[in-house]
């Protein structure tokens, strides 16, 4: 006995050490905090250039970002193998890759960490020059039109720019909007820059990204940039199309290309495009010091933030698995929660913590009753398993499509985020959830329904806690930790909670 | 929102339930799974007790009484065939070879013209048995839909003296095996309530048996003491099951047949044959310590401890050895 569970405390043992051990380094080494709160937040964001270079010498210019207010620029570097890469820091920063030749796809890499700072010194663009423009009739006349009546019925540089986007956005449009908006529609932010030009407002159409932490294939979006005397408003554009689940208005704005100048120039190459992954980082003021000075390769502080950041946003997440399965272990060893199928609940938090808890509880009722009662009728039919659960699977996907045109056109655009659920796991759940019913009634249902659930809302309780995902981030060391647990937990043989109240007369004799 | 000190008292309640508990030995969950499950019963063997014509084949062999095969069906172009299997039996039954918790099973019990009477009265046809068996084969009632088997075996006609206790069904008895020698034992006795079934959250009544007379100790349902059968109405203390000891030689004997050192053995016993196994559990519940009114881990505990010459004595030895042991 004793020596089979040596080398199990050993590995208990080791794993508990180590992971300590990790997180003591990481915090005092390299002085990432233990806590969220008494850190500064640091965005990186990396730029993903793709192009097919046809054969010819290279040259690529990627617009890069300045310190501005809200923003302070740490550092940035740029990762292209075989590429010479300069950074141009006259007036119009940007990054630039040369190459003699190349041929085939090609990737780029640029990366940018910035903190976000409220700091007041912080350079700032100062207005540009007015242009003043020309447009043929009779579209001349309409920009004229809509240019007085805004004019009219505003105050300052700031809200006749908000009339103006007013006039845009209302739905139905005034004639003379429509008619512009039936040419320009491909150039409108220029027009809109062009026609408060027109009426003396100094203004640009700025390029920016809305930060979001773990967002990747992010493209830039336009703005309008409005200055009177020395400040200045950005201003969302009209009619732009926007997923509008993933749509976040109050996340911070990025400026990226503020000068007016195109975001990316390819030389000797095609079909380029630029994608933007982001993602959050916690650090102390120190910490950033500290991180610059270490270099990358150090094993000790071996550590996911060495990875692209497009990687690294999507470990933000998977490091979060060991959290709901650490949860589910807990529930199942020492409550005696009972739940439909082990680990589906961790992928219901998991849904959850992307469409928010609410919204997740109703539409998961929503889906999972619907498909029991489509799923009944099925079971009429007597079919074999595997046509069973594919139609099911055929069936979740029809309901999350109702759902989703249904709130879109009541305009709950929250209805959307159903799409979020993972199809496959929600149609054997119902598979599971109505063999139940059949087998044992729909007490049993409600028992194990409830407890999958309830499991689903404490994992993503644990998974969306900020301290938990700060630690679990940033420290690898959290892993190992849980394994031990997860380990120890195996090998509990107490009591279940809820077996003390099934078996409590026995232990009254 | 309870107060402070209130949920202090049901803490300290909680804890109380958990030490009286462990000191009654009473088995949990955790315990079973990890200590012996996990411990004596390997998981290549789990498939020979998981499908029941498997379990009645290795039976045989081992010369171990269980209720006669009449044949096998396993493919739908049997089905129509059926009526050759059938033909001049009086009674039967037909059950899937991996269902569990008596789903599935169809007991016929009478002849009556072209058709069959079912153990509840009601009449069935042909063409009912034969879409009962496409069911089974379709995986209708095994775990997780596989596909399976029907097994059509001889009907237990059971013991006059038990024919009180049990509503609509043949009362079976579950022995807790460990290693080979018997922990523990009840009878399920099927209520109206449990719709012939002898499934105890379904509502049937378990009865604790002493392991050295076969007596009833203790009657529940529903987690509640009970002294009569709700149906029947007969005292549930004058149960005395019958051919105790060869049952029980029986139940021992399943240890070398299968290998497995911690299950549950479903034994029916036969008016003419004597005992018969119906099925094995490589899991079994824990809910017969509700039935016995005590916990199973001081007879485990004491099978943990024995010496490997007494681990090899022949069933028959192991079965006095526990009588003696647990006897109360
Ligand atoms: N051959 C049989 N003769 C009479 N009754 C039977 C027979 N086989 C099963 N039964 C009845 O069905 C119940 C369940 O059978 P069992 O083989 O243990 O299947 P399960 O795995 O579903 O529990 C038994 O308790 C008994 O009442
Ligand atoms: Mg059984």
């Amino acid at each position: 006995m004793i020596k089979r569970n040596l080398p199990y405390a050993l590995l208990v043992g080791l794993l508990l050490l180590a992971g300590i051990a990790q997180i003591l380094h990481r915090h005092w080494v390299y002085d990432v905090p233990l806590l969220p709160g008494d850190a500064q937040t640091i965005w990186s964001v990396e730029a993903k250039v793709e192009f097919d270079a046809n054969g010819e010498p290279v040259k690529v210019r990627l617009a890069t970002p300045d310190s501005q207010p809200g923003f302070m620029v740490l550092r940035d570097s740029g990762a292209s193998p075989g590429y010479g890469l300069s950074f141009v820091p006259d007036d119009h920063p940007g990054a630039e890759w040369t190459k003699r030749s190349a041929e085939g796809k090609q990737s780029l890499f640029y990366r940018v960490d910035v903190l976000e700072s409220d700091a007041h010194d912080l350079m700032d663009e100062s207005a540009p020059p007015i242009i003043t423009s020309s447009w043929p009739e009779p579209y001349a006349s309409a920009v004229t039109q809509v240019v007085q009546q805004a004019y009219s019925t505003s105050a300052d540089h700031f809200s006749l720019t908000r009339e103006l986007l007013k006039a845009f956005n209302s739905d139905p449009r005034d004639q003379h909007v429509q008619l512009l908006v039936s040419q320009y529609r491909q150039r409108l932010p220029q027009l809109i820059v062009d026609m408060l030009n027109m009426a003396g407002v100094p203004s640009r159409v700025v390029y920016g990204l809305r930060l979001q932490d773990g967002r990747r294939q992010q493209t830039l979006l336009p703005y309008i940039r409005v200055w009177q005397g020395d400040n200045s408003q950005v201003f969302d554009v009209p009619l732009q199309e926007r997923n509008p689940t993933l749509f976040d208005p109050t996340a911070p704005l990025l400026l990226w290309e503020q000068r007016g100048e195109p975001v990316i120039e390819v030389m000797g190459g095609e079909n380029s495009q630029v994608r933007f992954s982001m993602i959050k980082r916690e650090e102390s003021a120190f910490g950033n010091v500290a991180n610059r000075l270490s270099d990358e390769h150090d094993l000790l502080n071996f550590s996911i933030h060495s990875l692209p950041i497009e990687e690294q946003a999507m470990f933000k997440t998977i490091l979060l698995i060991p959290i709901g399965a650490l949860i589910v272990c807990l529930l199942r060893v020492l409550i005696g929660l009972k739940t439909s199928g082990t680990f589906m609940p961790v992928l219901i938090a998991l849904a959850f913590i992307q469409t928010s808890l609410v919204t997740g509880l109703v539409g998961f009722l929503i889906i999972v009753a619907t498909g029991l009662v489509i799923r009944g009728y099925l079971s009429h039919l007597n079919l074999l398993l595997v046509s069973r659960i594919s139609a099911t699977i055929i069936t979740v996907i029809a309901i999350i499509g109702v759902f989703s045109v249904a709130s879109y056109k009541f305009g709950l655009t929250e209805g959307l985020k159903i799409t979020f659920f993972p199809m496959i796991i929600l149609s054997w759940t119902i598979e599971r959830m109505s063999i139940l019913w059949e087998e044992e009634g729909w007490r049993e249902v409600m028992t194990q329904g409830g407890g999958s659930l309830l499991t689903a809302v404490i994992a993503f309780w644990a998974m969306s806690n900020p301290l938990v995902r700060h630690l679990t981030f940033n420290f690898i060391g959290v892993q190992l930790v849980i394994m031990a647990v997860v380990l120890m937990l195996g090998t509990y043989t107490g009591y279940r909670l809820l077996e003390l109240k099934r078996f409590v007369k026995l232990g009254k004799h | 929102m309870p107060s402070l000190s209130e949920s202090l008292a049901g803490i300290g309640e909680m804890f109380g339930a958990y030490r009286s508990m462990s000191r009654q030995g009473v088995l949990g969950m955790n315990a079973r799974n990890r200590l012996y499950i996990g411990r004596y019963n390997q998981r290549r063997l789990f498939p020979l007790v998981d499908n029941k014509l498997k379990t009645k084949q290795l039976a045989q062999q081992y010369e171990i009484a269980v209720p006669e095969l009449i044949g096998v069906i396993d493919s739908q172009h049997q089905v129509s065939m059926l009526s050759k299997h059938l033909l001049g039996l009086e009674s039967f039954v037909i059950k899937p070879a991996k269902g569990s918790g008596g789903k599935g099973i169809l007991v016929i019990q009478g002849h009556d013209g072209d058709g069959w009477i079912k153990a509840s009265g009601d009449r069935v046809t042909l063409q009912d048995v034969q879409r009962h068996v496409s069911n089974i084969l379709a995986g209708l009632y095994s775990l997780g839909g596989a596909q399976d088997v029907a097994i059509i075996e001889h009907c237990i006609r059971f013991d006059d003296s038990l024919a009180n206790y049990s509503f609509e069904g043949v009362p079976d008895i579950r022995v807790i095996v460990c290693r080979g020698f018997p922990v523990m034992a009840m009878t399920r006795l099927a209520t109206r309530e449990s719709d012939g079934k002898a499934n105890l959250h379904q509502g049937a009544v378990g009865v604790g048996l002493s392991l050295k007379t076969g007596r009833a100790i203790n009657g529940v349902m529903h987690g509640k003491l009970v002294q009569a059968h709700p149906d029947t109405l007969e005292r549930l203390s004058e149960l005395v099951i019958p051919q105790w000891d060869e049952l029980l030689n029986l139940a021992a004997g399943c240890y070398e047949m299968t290998g497995l050192g911690y299950i549950g053995t479903d034994v029916v016993i036969d008016r003419d044959k004597g005992p018969m196994l119906l099925e094995l559990n490589a899991r079994p519940g824990l809910a017969i310590q509700m039935a016995n009114g005590k916990g199973l881990l001081p007879g485990l505990r004491k099978i943990d401890a024995l010496t490997d010459a007494e681990l090899r004595r022949p069933a028959a030895q192991r079965v006095a050895l526990s009588q003696q042991w647990f006897a109360d």
